[in-house]
């Protein structure tokens, strides 16, 4: 009857989402009266028993240098072994890079009903039913899972982190664990910067700020909030920014407590992937852009007046002045 | 080599997102209809230039959709490809498009199944992943770029904050996000082909969906912006910092 997180990581790591991830899944497991449990395939630098604070009470792990990096069709064979061998009938995953690789794969081989991108718990008041985010943002449905197993990924930042005591017990599996069929060449990842699908604060910036050069003050500003920058699509077409900062309907969706947007218009097919932010500030020198109605907070003015402006309020209230 | 690639309808990015028969269905009347982003801009452009490359590829397009859905994959022949199937299929949950695909790429014996990173209207991103599973393949979610030699793939693939090259063998499966391909505009040729290229139409095998949509809910709207003066961005600060208490 149990509840069964996967625990995600690269580098050896637990990612923060995997966090969210299992603080949800010890939700559900207290909301249908059973108990949380967590798996990990592969080996982690971190002291496992500590994330008993979480909520969940022990911890399956599958050893194997195999496991280290994501082969999806490998790692589903091992969770296909697992699942049953743990009497978990919810499993619950982060519907982060890995997980929509990982999700819907083991949906299909352990015929599970599956929901992606969930943003709140189950209700299970009659029958189970998962909200998603549908429509880019733009809307929301209630998927009903009708599967005696179910699974369901959890959108980045929907869920909150809570802690409380307790160690969880590390539970050794012993799973043959097959040859991977993918070979991990090389990973790069962008050191000391906040990835923008796990940030709570996000500085994004739009065509308004005329051309690469002057994304000085975006950069300054959010390393004095320690925010992840990105940016509306023109911006990443011309090259302006990389690739991986666009957000919008054909980019990343986002959902961090703050979004700070500067000279970006909030076109529709933008605010489809930043509306689900918490709180939304537009720096924009027309009144009439269209984001000021999507906004929380904003400013009418020049960005390039405002921004330098606003960044000298920052270091003053963190006393780096 | 033999390409499929999975093409999916929704509505125009403009489409007003509203919702009939007691918030169980989407208001599609009146909406336009489009290529998915992804499927057309990522995975079927790569799969074009891969063509172009090799034109001894083929290039078949796959759709599940009722009788409505092909002036989508005609819009897609006029970009690229030999031919299209379509699965006269009701959309009915991601397990049975994956399933209906599945028996599709079975069939054609293809060396590389492309699908989009996910539709705009259900942000599943499930199918990719499904449709390896049962195909047994290796699985690459969000290719950010593709390349071939002989019968091994390099693949890009995004990760938290960074990027992954990945190694593997064909067949494999890949689902497609920007970077891949640039978007493309079908020109006059390209279209008056499309008509005369085969489209075949399939009955779909019988599957049971796992899941099924109860209702659909709008977001609740804004309250309103709270304009700080441009004089005093400082104010704006303060403002986030102890009212809306975000940093
Ligand atoms: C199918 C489709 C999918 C799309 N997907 C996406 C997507 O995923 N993401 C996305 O972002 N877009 C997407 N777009 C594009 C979208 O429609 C807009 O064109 C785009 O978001 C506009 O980017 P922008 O706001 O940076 O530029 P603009 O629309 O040019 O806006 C620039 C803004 O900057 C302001 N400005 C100018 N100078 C200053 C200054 N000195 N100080 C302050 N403000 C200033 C202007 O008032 C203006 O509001 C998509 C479009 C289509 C058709």
């Amino acid at each position: 009857m149990s509840v069964l997180i996967y625990i995600d990581h690269s580098e050896a790591q637990i990612k923060k989402s995997s966090l969210e991830a299992i603080c949800y899944g010890a939700a559900l497991a207290r909301q249908l009266g059973t108990g949380a449990e967590a798996i990990l395939l592969g080996t982690v630098n971190e002291d496992l028993a500590a994330l008993g604070k979480y909520g969940v009470t022990r911890i399956y792990q599958v050893a194997g240098e195999a496991l280290q990096h994501l082969d999806s069709g490998l790692f589903t064979k091992v969770l296909a072994e697992a699942v049953p061998a743990t009497g978990a009938k919810v499993v619950v995953f982060s519907n982060n890079m890995n997980g929509k690789a990982l999700a819907p794969r083991l949906a299909a081989r352990l015929k599970a009903g599956f929901v992606s991108g969930a943003v709140a718990l189950p209700d299970t008041a009659s029958g189970f039913s998962v909200k998603k985010s549908v429509f880019s943002g733009k809307a929301f449905a209630h998927i009903s899972l009708k599967t005696d197993i179910k699974i369901i990924s959890l959108n980045p930042n929907s869920f909150p982190l809570t802690t409380g005591e307790g160690k969880a017990e590390i539970a050794p599996l012993n799973i043959a664990v097959g040859a991977p069929k993918v070979k991990v060449v090389s990973a790069t990842q962008s050191t000391g910067q906040v990835p923008l699908t796990e940030a709570e604060l996000v500085v994004s910036g739009g065509r308004g700020l005329k051309g690469p050069e002057n994304w000085g003050m975006v950069e300054e500003l959010a390393k004095l909030l320690g925010a992840a920058t990105a940016c509306s699509r023109p911006v990443a077409d011309a090259h302006w920014r990389p690739h991986n900062e666009h957000v919008g309907q054909t980019g990343i969706a986002i959902a961090p407590n703050l979004y700070i947007a500067i000279g970006i218009s909030g076109a529709i097919q933008h605010l489809a992937g930043v509306n689900r932010s918490k709180t939304i500030v537009v720096i924009n020198k027309d009144p009439e852009a269209p984001f000021f109605k999507a906004a929380d907070y904003g400013i009418v003015g020049d960005a390039f007046e405002v921004v330098p402006k606003m960044i000298e309020a920052v270091k003053k209230l963190k006393g780096i002045v | 080599m033999k390409i499929l690639v999975c093409i999916s309808k929704t509505p125009d990015t403009t489409a007003k997102i509203a919702f009939t028969d007691n918030n169980t269905k989407f208001a599609g009347d009146g909406v336009q209809w489009i290529i998915n982003p992804y499927d057309e801009w990522y995975a079927l452009v790569r799969a074009i230039e891969l063509k172009e490359k090799d034109p001894a590829t083929v290039i078949h397009l796959v759709t599940v959709g009722l009788a409505d859905t092909e002036p989508i994959i005609r819009k897609a022949l006029a970009l690229g490809g030999d031919e299209a199937i379509r699965v006269n299929g009701e959309n009915a949950d991601p397990f049975y498009i994956a399933s209906q695909l599945a028996e599709v790429a079975r069939q054609g014996g293809y060396d590389l199944v492309f699908t989009g990173k996910e539709t705009i209207d259900y942000n599943g991103s499930a199918i990719g992943g499904m449709l390896a599973e049962l195909l047994d393949m290796p699985y690459i979610s969000l290719a950010a770029k593709f390349d071939l030699n002989g019968s091994v793939a390099t693949i890009v693939r995004e990760i938290e904050g960074g990027e992954e090259t990945d190694e593997v063998n064909l067949p494999v499966v890949v689902s497609c996000q920007k970077g891949m391909a640039e978007q493309r505009i079908p020109n006059m040729k390209g279209i008056m082909g499309a008509r005369s290229k085969p489209l075949k139409v399939l009955e779909p095998v019988a599957i049971a969906p796992l899941t099924s949509i109860a209702s659909f809910e709008l977001p609740p709207a804004k309250a309103g912006v709270k304009l700080v003066s441009a004089d005093n961005p400082a104010e704006l600060i303060r403002l986030l910092h102890e009212e809306a208490k975000v940093f």
